[in-house]
């Protein structure tokens, strides 16, 4: 079995995996960090959206192996401890989360998205959240709370 | 009950407890839970939609690299389990009651629907136990399947159960046909409609899963599980399924990622993990993938409706008549009969005062996956035919929509419909105006040609909506068949040092119970949020609990608490008498502190929960120690929650697609505890019903019963670009059947939205139908057909 070895929230992180582990299953099985989640098996939902060198990856798209080397961010790394992340907070103060299922993954995308796209609007949110599925929300406060934080970290 | 006018109090957008640990990734759900010695199983699916089973042979798979065990249906048989079971009985107009074939938790002989269960596979992980059911060797004898709602009740249409003739269930009816017939004949106008009521799959985003656990020390078994009511699903294991008794069985649901209706159902695979746990003697995973959750959670709607309605020459409506089919799938589900008949068929008076209704559903069996409730669960269904009705009725009689409306209206209280229910209290037309005018209906001819003149086609559409939540006076869901009560309990615990913990048979999997119980609680007792703990998804630590679906959760589970807050207060207040040598009647509460009445004593709550512990003089015979209560509360009535949606979209003829340019909701829910939560709900149920009426529909091949929409690759989910930002407004009349005067929000959305979407496009398009989900090429379609070839060239 490949040896992979990256660093996740700052701390290196490796073992031993079957070649054909997955990203999320690493994180989750392998270094119990159980924030990011799986929604679906077609790489649609969103749900496992990690950063992966400051990017917005879908953990659930890429093996663990690929990740080799990669500096990789999940939802309990974003902030120190006892702190939150002003993407966090507007996502509670707007009320943007509901089961919290699809949350990590949304935070995780927007935290990218503002950090792309300075400017945002309205449009723009609902079209970059194109590829995070919530079900409880009907998404308002999620693209309040995106616009809300963006605002801020302006 | 203290209505602070600011901070925590009820009323209040307090920001929720619960946020916390989702957003930091702490959240607690079934899959995150890990056991020592854990195994998976992974369910062996059949592929065909009915077939017989000649043999299955396990040997080769039970070689392959890591596997623990397979079970089967034989494996089941031999243990005595019975089968999974529908806990609410329907009779047919005949009097027989509805016509049940056996749901066996692993197939036997026949499979019914393409995702049925055959085996369980346990192995060391889940890989090699998907890869050892590869080596499963079914011997299958393909039949063929019946799937369509049309031809179902043909006398050649294939059967699903022998029990059930004609792939019949029930055929039910309620109303007054006599009373009906004779209004409709002497109505100047009949107005015709047929509908179709597309199939939805639930979707919550986190999927079913389950950990069953056995302990041989005690024989206790556990189960982890995705549940939005973990004592419905003990009580249906022990006492239905004989998995265990139930004070040798815990379930526990933890954190839940949506439900939607689809959680409160006991399905195969939680049942076959916890009584496998016991046989391989160690903790057993399963965790469905999407793919499993489209073909085996249980689907929603999926009716076909003639209706007709009778009105005078003024535009009142005299009666009403509807005959349903109503697809239930290949099984019934754990409350799938009372879906298409108590909360479909009481519904459809709508708002209206309509004299007569008779409605008859023929509740049918198809080779599909089982059909139970999904958010709103019958009362969408009854919704949708009410105000598409309406709306085809202001069509052709020219009366404005608003306005036919007002004609019919509801306007006294309380109002008994020809439809079992009885209203308690509502303001429909106070609705009606908040939302025309937050839409601006006056000005919604001049954007209509504004469209025009851009080359779009613009329409508006409403609905009035009434629903019957707060699930439900036990008394009378009893007498309609239902196998539980519905009522909910409450436990207060006071500790010595003066927080609290409410253990509640309610569930929230989104909900946001952790706020809103515990701001009832904390402006009750004067104490500050952070010092109440709301417990409950736990059969270990709560008493006992039906749960959370029907909006039922703040009108009754919240009533529960109220009751035993009220015993805490009695019981603190005597203690306080004690303590400050004072009559009972003279020690006021208010606060967070007792006082005596006329004088400067007073006791802090604190102060008085230590002395409720420490007891110190206590009159023995009069004050027991300690200052915990519990109460169960049975609701008087069904709540109902009504408002007034109205849509305005705008077509492009080019593409066929739908613009939602603007979407208000008005709702009556009667008390609101915190508007932000509420709102919420009303979000996320307008998207749901909004997918319902766009974009989502739940398809199996007519011939081979395959599910065509089985992934979000073929199932069109909304997404965050499909929707629009939404306006809400609220009004309000206090719910006179609860204490605390609500009414329920969790459904409404889903519930008004698809016909206010529909009417809007029927307007846009001058067209009397279109089915749901109006596709772009659906529209599309309907404007070529409308269209004359001349005059479009
Ligand atoms: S789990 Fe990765 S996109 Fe759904
Ligand atoms: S909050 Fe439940 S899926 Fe988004």
């Amino acid at each position: 079995m490949p040896v992979v070895a990256m660093t996740v929230n700052g701390k290196p992180a490796s073992a031993d995996v079957e070649a054909r582990m997955l990203l999320v299953q690493f994180i989750r099985e392998q270094l119990g960090l159980t924030g990011t989640h799986v929604g679906c098996d077609t790489s649609q939902c969103g749900a496992c959206v990690v950063h992966v060198d400051g990017r917005a990856v879908k953990s659930c798209t890429m093996l663990a192996t690929q990740a080799e080397g990669a500096e990789i961010l999940t939802i309990e790394g974003l902030a120190p401890d006892g702190d939150l992340h002003p993407v966090q907070k507007a996502f509670r103060e707007h009320h943007g989360l509901q089961c919290g299922f699809c949350t990590p993954g949304m935070i995780m995308t927007a935290v990218d998205m503002i950090r792309r796209k300075p400017d945002l609007d309205e449009e723009t949110v609902r079209e970059e959240l194109e590829g995070n599925i919530c079900r409880c929300t009907g998404y308002h406060n999620i693209v309040k709370a995106i616009l809300a934080a963006s605002q801020e970290m302006r | 009950m203290s209505d602070k006018a600011s901070g925590e109090g009820i009323g209040q957008p307090v920001r929720r407890k619960e946020d916390f640990r989702f957003i930091t990734g702490n959240g607690h759900y079934t899959d995150d839970i890990t056991r020592p010695r854990q195994t998976w199983a992974y369910f062996l699916r059949s592929p065909h939609a009915h077939a017989r089973i000649r043999a299955i042979d396990t040997s080769q798979a039970e070689q392959a690299p890591g596997v623990v065990a397979i079970f089967t249906g034989k494996h089941v048989a031999a243990d005595k389990l019975g089968g999974l079971i529908c806990g609410w009985t329907v009779s047919s107009k005949d009097g027989t009651p509805m016509k049940v074939g056996p749901h066996p938790i692993l197939a036997l002989d026949t499979v019914r629907y393409v995702g049925d269960h055959v085996a369980m596979v346990v192995a060391e992980t889940l890989a090699d136990a998907r890869a050892a059911s590869e080596l499963i060797d079914v011997d299958y004898e393909p039949l063929p399947a019946t799937i369509s709602l049309d031809t179902c009740q043909n006398g050649n249409a294939e059967q699903v159960h022998p029990e059930a003739p004609r792939n019949t269930c029930f055929e039910w009816e309620l109303g007054n046909k006599p009373e009906t017939e004779a209004a409709f004949a002497k109505a100047s106008r009949i107005v015709k409609l047929d509908l179709k009521n597309n199939r939805l799959i639930p979707n919550a985003m986190e999927p079913r899963a389950a950990l069953g656990e056995y302990d041989k020390g005690s024989g206790i078994y556990t189960l982890h599980t995705t549940s939005q009511n973990p004592h419905v699903a003990r009580l249906v294991l022990s006492a239905f399924v004989g998995v265990a008794p139930e004070h040798k069985l815990r379930v526990i649901a933890p954190d839940v990622g949506g439900g939607f209706g689809s959680k409160i159902f006991i399905y195969a695979e939680e049942t076959a993990c916890v009584w496998a746990a016991a046989k391989v003697g160690r903790p057993i995973k399963w965790t469905g993938d999407r793919s499993e959750a489209f073909l085996s959670d249980a689907h929603g709607r999926d009716h076909l409706s003639h209706a007709e309605l009778a009105l005078d020459g003024n535009g009142k409506f005299l009666a009403l008549r509807v005959k349903t089919i109503a697809n239930l799938g290949a099984y019934l589900s754990t409350f799938s009969a009372s879906v298409p008949t108590y909360l479909y068929g009481t519904l459809l008076s709508g708002q209206y005062d309509i004299p007569a209704i008779y409605v008859e559903v023929d509740g049918v069996y198809t080779h599909t996956a089982p059909v139970d409730a999904y958010r709103g669960a019958g009362r969408p269904e009854a919704t949708y035919l009410v105000e598409r009705m309406v709306e085809t009725a202001a069509r052709e009689t020219g009366i404005d929509p608003a306005e036919i409306r007002r004609r019919n209206y509801i306007r006294t209280f309380p109002h008994q419909t020809p439809v079992i229910m009885n209203y308690d209290a509502g303001d429909y037309e106070a609705s009606l105006d908040a939302a025309m005018k937050a839409i601006d209906y006056a000005g919604f001819p001049a954007r209509k040609s504004e469209a025009a003149r851009r080359g779009k086609l613009r329409g508006i559409g409403m609905s009035s909506y009434i629903e019957a939540c707060g699930l439900a006076p036990s008394a009378a869901v009893g007498s309609l068949g239902a196998g539980v009560g519905l009522w909910e309990s409450a436990e207060v615990r006071v500790n010595p040092t003066g927080n609290v913990e409410v253990l509640t048979g309610s569930h929230s999997h989104g909900q946001g119970h952790e706020t809103t119980f515990a701001q009832l609680v904390a402006s009750r007792l004067g104490i500050p949020m952070e010092q109440v703990e709301i417990v409950h998804g736990d059969t270990d630590k709560v008493q006992f609990g039906m749960g959370t679906y029907g909006s039922r959760s703040g009108a009754v589970g919240m009533s529960a608490i109220v009751k035993a807050l009220d015993k805490v207060e009695a019981k603190a207040k005597k203690i306080a008498a004690h303590l400050m040598e004072a009559a009972v009647e003279d020690i006021v509460f208010e606060n967070g502190t007792f006082t005596v009445q006329g004088t400067d004593k007073s006791l802090p709550w604190a102060q008085l929960a230590l002395s409720a512990y420490t007891a110190h003089g206590f009159p023995s015979a009069d004050i027991e120690p300690g200052l915990k209560e519990g109460a169960f509360y049975d609701p008087t009535n069904f709540t109902f929650p009504a408002g007034c949606h109205i849509c305005e979209v705008e077509i492009d003829p080019d593409t066929g697609i739908t613009r939602i340019e603007k979407f208000v909701a008005v709702d009556d829910f009667g008390t609101i505890v915190n508007p932000m939560i509420v709102e919420g709900q009303v979000h996320g149920g307008i998207a749901q019903g909004i997918g319902q009426a766009l974009l989502e529909h739940g398809i199996y091949d007519a011939e081979s019963g395959q599910l065509v929409t089985g992934s979000y690759m073929d199932y069109c989910m909304p997404r965050a670009d499909d929707l629009p930002s939404f306006t809400l407004g609220f009004t309000k009349t206090v719910c006179p059947s609860n204490p605390l005067g609500m009414k329920g929000c969790g459904e409404a959305g889903a519930i008004a939205s698809p016909p206010a979407i529909v009417n809007a496009i029927t307007d846009a398009l001058g067209i009397r139908d279109i089915e749901m989900p109006a596709t772009p090429a659906r529209v599309w379609s309907a404007i070529q057909a409308a269209t004359p070839r001349a005059a479009a060239e």
